[in-house]
């Protein structure tokens, strides 16, 4: 029997609001991926000598590194925020009979990422 | 009749309909129907008035008319849906676009064909395996399950495998060998329950290429499904499961249970 199978057109994930911010997740990791390397480079760089360690504080200090930091931002959160509203689906607890509420895992991990946060800032202003 | 019933009873909804022939048509195309628009009806009554009334060459699947047997999934305006529960009054627009699921080969009309999807099911062995060097008899008696043990797996079992995430998934439009949401749920539901040890059966199949790791978690199959089976949920625990066996091998190849 002859049957008739549908092209996909390359644009599918521009025609569903859905696909759309999914492919967008996806590519904030390319933004996550960039800034992991960037602190790489920033924790190998720290330990040298007094004049390249000048430069390196000139360097973050300069426009272009605050522009990055911009734009990486927001996509550095929508990654975050996106897979953690999505880690109940992946850790399913179940205590006896009941599964463990997803709000609660969610709650539970923003909570951590608040105070891991928190501790982050009184380390730099603590300093 | 009030005035409000009477002009209720002469409303119409434009149906769009997608039509393909397989003997006489090279490519699909649209063919739209004016039926009657009432409060009570769901899109499949609003079907089966056009092929009873309007035009009996129409062809599509449905059979239970109450969301248990999962044959009348179809795309309603782009959207996966089971077309016996979808009503007529739910849109604003009174033009419905109706075609077959997406991703699947089309047969005739709404008409996909499933053979793929059914080789799928077999393939993932969704039935209970038990160890076979243990020789068991009927007088042990039964396998029992506590409802704890239960409960892990019975979300599930309430698939009725109506297609209408494999329809909702990207990822199977794009390449229709992906194991897929619905298979990948069922090898789940055997894999935990407590009277299964056939996991590592099943694993070959799961665990490739064409299995779990095709998934990206675009998550809308969990959306479209009629009976809350989550089997985007269940692929994302699928792979953990893998995951941790990965690191098993690796760390402990002397206990590496197959």
């Amino acid at each position: 029997m002859t049957t008739y199978i549908r092209p996909v057109s390359n644009t599918w994930w521009l025609e569903k609001k859905q696909y759309f911010l999914f492919v967008i997740r996806e590519l904030t990791s390319i933004f996550v991926a960039g800034y992991c390397l960037f602190l790489l480079f920033f924790i190998l760089k720290i330990g040298d000598e007094n004049e390249s360690y000048n430069l390196l504080i000139i360097f973050l200090k300069s426009p272009l590194i605050l522009v990055l930091h911009l734009i990486s931002f927001p996509f550095i959160l929508y990654h975050t925020i996106t897979w953690f509203n999505l880690t109940p689906k992946i850790m399913v607890i179940q205590i006896g009979e009941e599964k463990v509420p997803k709000q609660l895992i969610t709650g539970l991990v923003y909570i951590s990422w608040g105070l891991l946060s928190l501790i982050l800032i009184w380390l730099i202003l603590g300093l | 009749m009030t005035s409000e019933a009477l002009a209720t009873a002469q409303q119409t909804v434009t149906l769009e309909v997608y039509r393909y022939h397989p003997e006489k048509d090279d490519a699909p195309s649209f063919e739209s129907y004016e039926v009657p628009y009432r409060e009570e009806w769901v899109v499949l009554d609003a079907l089966n008035y056009l092929k009873d009334q309007v035009d009996g060459t129409l062809s599509y699947r449905w059979s239970c008319r109450m969301g248990v047997c999962g044959s009348c999934g179809m795309m309603v305006n782009g959207e996966p849906k089971l077309t016996c529960s979808t009503f007529l009054k739910d849109y604003s627009i009174k033009k419905i676009r109706i075609e077959p699921l997406q991703g699947f080969p089309v047969e005739r009309d709404l008409i996909i064909e499933l053979d793929g999807f059914m080789e799928k099911l077999k393939a993932v062995k969704p039935y209970l395996i038990r160890n076979e060097e243990k020789e068991e008899t009927i007088e042990e008696g039964e396998y029992l399950q506590s409802p704890a043990e239960l409960a892990r797996y019975k979300q599930y079992t309430l698939c009725i495998n109506c297609m209408l995430c494999y329809a909702a998934c990207p990822i199977y439009s794009l390449d229709s060998g992906f194991v897929g949401p619905a298979a990948i749920a069922l090898a789940q539901r055997y894999n935990l329950d407590s009277r299964d040890q056939g996991r590592h059966y099943r694993q070959e199949v799961i665990a490739s290429h064409e299995g779990i790791w095709e998934c990206t978690f675009v998550g809308e199959c969990s959306v479209v499904c009629p009976k809350d089976v989550d089997p985007a949920a269940a692929i994302q625990r699928a792979k953990v499961s893998s995951t941790i066996d990965w690191f098993r091998e690796i760390f402990t190849p002397i206990n590496k249970t197959k």
